[in-house]
């Protein structure tokens, strides 16, 4: 991928490998490959995907970029509001302090990620006092205010504490905070999984329209293809810490081009008792990032692999404007994607 | 054909120190022989609590307070006579030799429902020999065969592992052969894929379906997945705050929906098909806290069908509004 003036966050290469320490003297054993050799770019006021089963090193890229983890190599490139691009990779702690407003989370769990002993003023104010040296209680007050409103809530509630509301309320919390420095770019990890189905279409509407209203950027963590699909502009597929496919959404779900996208997309269960499946599901289990295969890390579970899969690592190649995929046998292979009703129907 | 299970006015409450919460109050539902039943809904509605209670697992200060749950017993000469379950003493000999026998359980967590310090060999072992009069040797020969037909690889060997050991796909499979071991007629699954990943579920799902048609038993599936539910269910019954909102075949539940609760329900999860930026229809508010319930309809205050007056002053009960489907909704008064 090369450079462009309209990337508001470009990773190029990024790693980051955990040591693996055994005996007495904690010597390095090993290393898990969490993140290994991921490059990828979001364009300002988009919405790229990040999906993936556990441990395949999502939430790793996301907070890597966010330097909560620091990466072992790799370049995180991030246009500041100036309109310069810094490496948040090489900066050192100090100089990132003034970039945190920019890039704000939204977590997972909102039974986890509110203190339950500070009141929603004090949650919602603190980044102000924090990191904009609002002192003023009642300027806080006002801006807090604002901002719960802005998320749907009752400006009144500020007072309360966490426990007395609902896990959509307090995801709706949780949002006012990252949203409380303006930030330009969002991580949200998992953001509605932790929610009942009719709470989470509220959270994903809420989080369009601030998107639509601020101009917000978006990594969008998940592991629910339904609700990425109808969320991103673009997705990134993740296998065992690599960038198995990366492209439009629709492309991605529709016309995958790697076969893991495409296993992934048959075994998402359709809300349509018409479309029970007929393809049968991937065999085995995602192998471990401290010993992956040898060779493209999807080999032993892919029913397309040949010998050349097992030897040698493919690279991710843009293989139409947009879309890149990294497979051997990417242009030759036609996958399935997401089965279509009318597709089905001909079938039957 | 005759229910294999059939649940009549089911209640189950929990006396805590802050009040009584109605976790299952009033629950209707058969289950016929070889059928899979999938219960859906969202959390708090009591979906867990109604098998917890058909199983006597509820535990104080939780206590079955009315209802029938009535089961088919068939003894060991194969005759059958029907039994009140609800009736029986929850710690009581009847309830211990149904339990894990004819009725079994595949619990939500693998993790922590094998124990850690015994082999999974062991623990189907287990299983079997307080269930059927066989010897070790023929125990250890029916979990092998067992462990092989969920397709564990080398059941032999895993015989000897520990459930960490496993991966959380083998785990589970693991978890569905011990569930199976003494050939249970009703086969209950709480949310068994709800803690693990798209592919793997997809191995566990086509697994049970299998398993359904090879052994003629019927199911009973609990899932907050819609997506899920019609994969793999024949009949759904659609749960709201401790009672039913709506049963019906799994067809007639996501193409025809009558109560307005399924039908916001499935309006408000997004459709791979519908086209990227569209706003999802939302069902306004959230679950009210099990202290406070509404009064009447537990649905009223978020339903879009509303009538003041009617909905908030009495219950509504379940009734069939055709051969197939069963609503409990004013609308169909």
């Amino acid at each position: 991928m090369h450079s462009n003036d309209s990337y508001l966050l470009e990773v190029k290469h990024l790693k980051k490998y955990f040591p693996i320490r055994e005996g007495f003297f904690r010597r390095v054993v090993g290393h898990v490959r969490a993140v290994d050799d991921v490059s990828f770019a979001i364009r300002e006021g988009e919405t790229l995907g990040l999906v993936g089963e556990s441990g395949c090193g999502k939430t790793t890229t996301a907070r890597t970029i966010l330097r909560a983890i620091d990466p072992t190599a790799g370049q995180i490139l991030f246009r500041t509001a100036q309109g310069d691009v810094v490496d948040l990779a090489a900066l050192p702690e100090k100089d990132i302090r003034p970039l945190r407003r920019d890039m704000q989370m939204i977590f997972q769990d909102p039974f986890a990620s509110l203190n339950p002993r500070m009141n929603i003023l004090d949650i919602v104010g603190e980044p102000l006092l924090v990191i904009d040296g609002m002192k003023s209680r009642k300027q806080r007050m006002e801006k807090v205010a604002q901002l719960l409103e802005l998320v749907g809530l009752r400006a009144e509630y500020m007072q309360r504490f966490p426990h007395a509301f609902s896990g959509g309320q307090r995801q709706r919390i949780v949002i006012a905070r990252a949203l409380a420095l303006n930030p330009r770019l969002v991580v949200a990890d998992e953001p509605v999984s932790a929610l009942d189905v009719s709470v989470q279409a509220q959270v994903l509407n809420l989080m369009r329209d601030l998107q639509e209203k601020l101009g917000l950027t978006y990594l969008f963590v998940a592991h629910d293809l339904s609700v990425v699909k109808h969320f991103c502009d673009r997705i990134n597929v993740m296998y065992v810490g690599k960038i198995a496919e990366s492209g439009p959404t629709s492309e991605i779900f529709f016309r995958p081009r790697h076969p893991y996208t495409s296993a992934l997309m048959s075994a998402v269960p359709i809300a349509n008792p018409r479309l029970r499946k007929t393809i049968t599901p991937l065999e085995g289990d995602v192998p471990s990032p401290a010993n992956p295969p040898s060779g493209c890390y999807f080999h032993p579970r892919c029913p397309y692999a040949t010998e050349v899969c097992a030897r040698e690592t493919p690279q991710l190649e843009e293989i139409s404007p947009g879309h890149f995929v990294s497979c051997h046998r990417a242009s030759e292979l036609t996958l399935p994607g997401v089965a279509r009703p009318e597709e089905q129907a001909l079938a039957a | 054909m005759e229910p294999l299970l059939s649940v009549r006015g089911l209640k189950t409450y929990f006396y805590l120190d802050e009040g009584t919460v109605k976790a299952v109050d009033g629950v209707d539902f058969d289950v016929f022989p070889g059928q899979i039943v999938g219960i859906v809904g969202e959390s708090g509605c009591g979906k867990s609590v109604t098998i917890k209670s058909v199983l006597r697992l509820i535990q104080n200060p939780g206590r079955v307070v009315e209802g029938e749950i009535l089961f088919r017993h068939q003894d060991e000469d194969g005759r059958e006579k029907t039994i009140d379950l609800a009736q029986l003493d929850p710690h009581g000999k009847a309830i211990r030799s149904i339990r894990g026998a004819e009725i079994a359980l595949i619990p939500q967590e693998p993790m922590a429902s094998f124990s850690p310090v015994h082999t999974i060999g062991d623990q189907i072992m287990e299983a079997v020999l307080l269930h059927q009069d066989v010897s070790k040797e023929e125990a250890r020969r029916i979990s092998i065969e067992r462990l092989h037909e969920v397709g564990m690889p080398n059941p032999e060997q895993r015989m000897k592992a520990y459930s960490w050991e496993l991966s959380g796909g083998l785990r589970q499979r693991a978890m569905i052969a011990m569930s199976l071991a003494c050939n249970p007629r009703l086969l209950i699954a709480d949310e068994p894929t709800t803690a693990i990943d798209v592919t793997t579920q997809a191995q566990v799902l086509r697994l049970l379906l299998d398993l359904q048609e090879q052994h003629n038993m019927a199911v009973i599936f609990i899932t907050h997945d819609l997506g899920v539910i019609a994969q793999i269910a024949d009949f759904v019954v659609v749960m709201y705050l401790g009672r039913v909102m709506e049963t019906g075949p799994v067809e007639d539940i996501f193409f025809h929906p009558q109560h307005p609760y399924t039908k916001a329900l499935l309006e408000s999860i997004p459709s791979i098909y519908a086209p990227a930026g569209e706003r999802l229809p939302t069902i306004e508010g959230s679950i009210p806290h099990p202290f406070s319930r509404p009064s009447g309809c537990p649905f009223y205050p978020r339903c879009k069908a509303f009538m003041p007056g009617v909905c908030n002053t009495s219950t509504p009960q379940l009734k069939p509004i055709n051969d197939r489907q069963a609503v409990s909704c004013f609308l169909y008064d």
